[in-house]
């Protein structure tokens, strides 16, 4: 059984190099290990200035996210003894977004994105809470529920290639979020929401690749999100046409 | 807004990783994403061959001979059978998006996507019995 | 060409489904079964005759618009993402694909009108 377990890492430090190195770090192996307590060993023990983000450590947060072997991965979901006969992980940040430092990467545009999708309930008439809550049945909590369970951990970004083709694309998490606010019974935002997002840095930069969906830890199945609005941006179209006035 | 550490002398530089020209060989799915795609370039030229054949049937008994010998060419069986193959992988990857572009509810229940997909291979296995039986029965 | 995106999406998409539905069976018989003689071809009178129709007539064009926006409409996005193909210069690649469709679409409607 193996001793140790050679990490190689992406490291950036602005201040002292302008552009990314790798260093290799040789952890402990432990079975029960997942990859982010091995970085956690190499900044307690090893070398206290590597950065990386991580809070939950059990795949709720989204922090933890980096590129595990070319792939994005959730660190703290992914055993040390996926790769212990596989020679050294390289770990490396997030692909297709801007390094700040080391593992940690710059997230203001894609929370500019999410915010440019409305994600909140919109009403045409809004009542007092004082009349009690917009009520809503199981069935209808079914319709838009798989599209709430993003945890915004930018996976499925970095399996995009259009986010790095095109960085002004909206991207797969924020098109699912519009959708769960679209299909959600007590909203009436959706023709606004259409307005963002019938652009072609909206929904038609994608082009089903289909990795956003494969990386996903949580099912979201974003893919699917966006493929629904373009036959939903596709049948208002037929709709605007067809029947002018009398589409709403 | 942008990011701002305690460094003394201003805000990071920010690294931008250069995307390679040639990313979609960098990874097995980017790979088969592209031949997906390039599939269409066959099905185009297919649409073509298709007209210049009804060209060659409008022109009489002679260009249409003309036309079937070209087709038993050894260019274009080669071409055919790699044709063949490649709408074979538009049609298998085809059937496997659909399901994802529509959410379809029977009686309260989701039909799944398997079920979606199963239907439409069904559904092409009778097209093509029917375009074969009417092609054949001449 | 913003506001026709969903239209032009919706022909891919169409075409999509007619050509994985209609095109491997053609293919396998006009393309290989017949020219390599593991079947019998029809001959050219009842071939002829056969596509004189209208409903055939009608089908052959349906066969073949719609794959030819799907090939337009996929190989313009195709294109893009191979070279990085970015704003400035995207507006001819796709004026020549949807262009090109749209050429196949009138030469199609043509001999298709013209057979009878």
């Amino acid at each position: 059984m193996a001793e140790t377990i050679t990490l190689t890492v992406s490291r950036y430090r602005p201040e002292q190099e302008s552009e990314p190195t790798f260093q290799s770090y040789d952890v402990p192996y432990d079975e029960d290990w997942v990859i982010l307590d091995a970085l956690n060993y190499v900044k307690d023990q090893l070398d206290g200035s590597l950065t990386f983000r991580w809070s939950c450590r059990m795949g709720v947060c989204g922090s933890c996210g980096m590129m595990v072997n070319g792939t994005p991965k959730l660190t703290c979901a992914i055993p040390l003894s996926d790769y212990v006969s596989s020679g050294p992980i390289r770990i490396e940040p997030l692909q297709f977004f801007p390094v700040v430092r080391d593992l940690v990467v710059d997230m203001n545009g894609f929370l500019g994105k999410l915010s440019s999708v409305k994600p909140w309930i919109i009403r045409d008439d809004e009542t007092p809470p004082t009349e009690g809550e917009y009520l809503q049945t199981p069935a209808e909590l079914d319709v838009y529920k798989q599209f709430s369970m993003c945890i915004n951990c930018m996976l499925c970004y970095s399996a995009c290639p259009v986010v790095g083709l095109e960085p002004e694309f909206t991207g797969p998490a924020a098109i699912a979020l519009a959708q769960r606010y679209n299909l959600d019974s007590r909203d009436q935002g959706a023709a606004e929401r259409m307005a963002v997002l019938n652009e072609h840095e909206g929904m038609w930069g994608c082009t089903f690749v289909g990795e956003c969906t494969e990386v996903c830890p949580k099912n979201v199945d974003p893919a699917a999100a966006i493929q629904l609005y373009k036959m939903a941006s596709a049948t208002d179209w037929f709709k605007s046409v067809l029947l002018p006035r009398g589409s709403k | 807004m942008s990011v701002q550490t305690g460094s003394p002398s201003g805000p990071p530089e920010l690294y931008h990783r250069p995307m390679s020209f040639w990313w979609w060989l960098q990874k097995r799915a980017y790979f088969n994403f592209i031949l997906r795609e390039l599939t269409c370039v066959f099905v185009g030229v297919f649409a073509v061959i298709t007209i210049l054949q009804i060209r060659a049937l409008s022109q009489g008994p002679d260009a249409y001979a003309e036309f079937i010998n070209r087709l038993r060419t050894p260019g274009f069986i080669l071409f055919n059978t790699v044709g063949l193959a490649a709408l074979l992988f538009h049609a298998i990857t085809w059937f496997k998006a659909v399901p994802t572009t529509m959410i379809v509810r029977f009686g309260g229940t989701r039909v799944p996507d398997q079920v979606i997909a199963g239907l439409h291979y069904v559904g092409w296995m009778v097209v093509s019995v029917v375009v074969a039986w009417i092609l054949l029965l001449r | 060409m913003r506001g026709i995106t969903p239209f032009l999406w919706f022909l891919f998409g169409t075409g999509g489904m007619v050509s994985a539905l209609l095109f491997p069976i053609h293919v396998l018989l006009i393309g290989l079964a017949f020219p390599l003689g593991w079947l019998d071809a029809p001959d050219y009178e009842s071939l002829r005759s056969l596509v004189i129709h209208p409903i055939t007539r009608l089908y052959l064009f349906v066969f073949i618009f719609f794959p030819l926006f799907h090939w337009a409409h996929r190989f313009r996005y195709t294109i893009y993402d191979l070279f990085q193909i970015k704003h400035g210069a995207q507006q001819p690649i796709a004026f020549l694909c949807y262009g090109a469709a749209l050429l196949g679409t009138i030469f199609a409607a043509y001999t298709l009108l013209a057979i009878a």
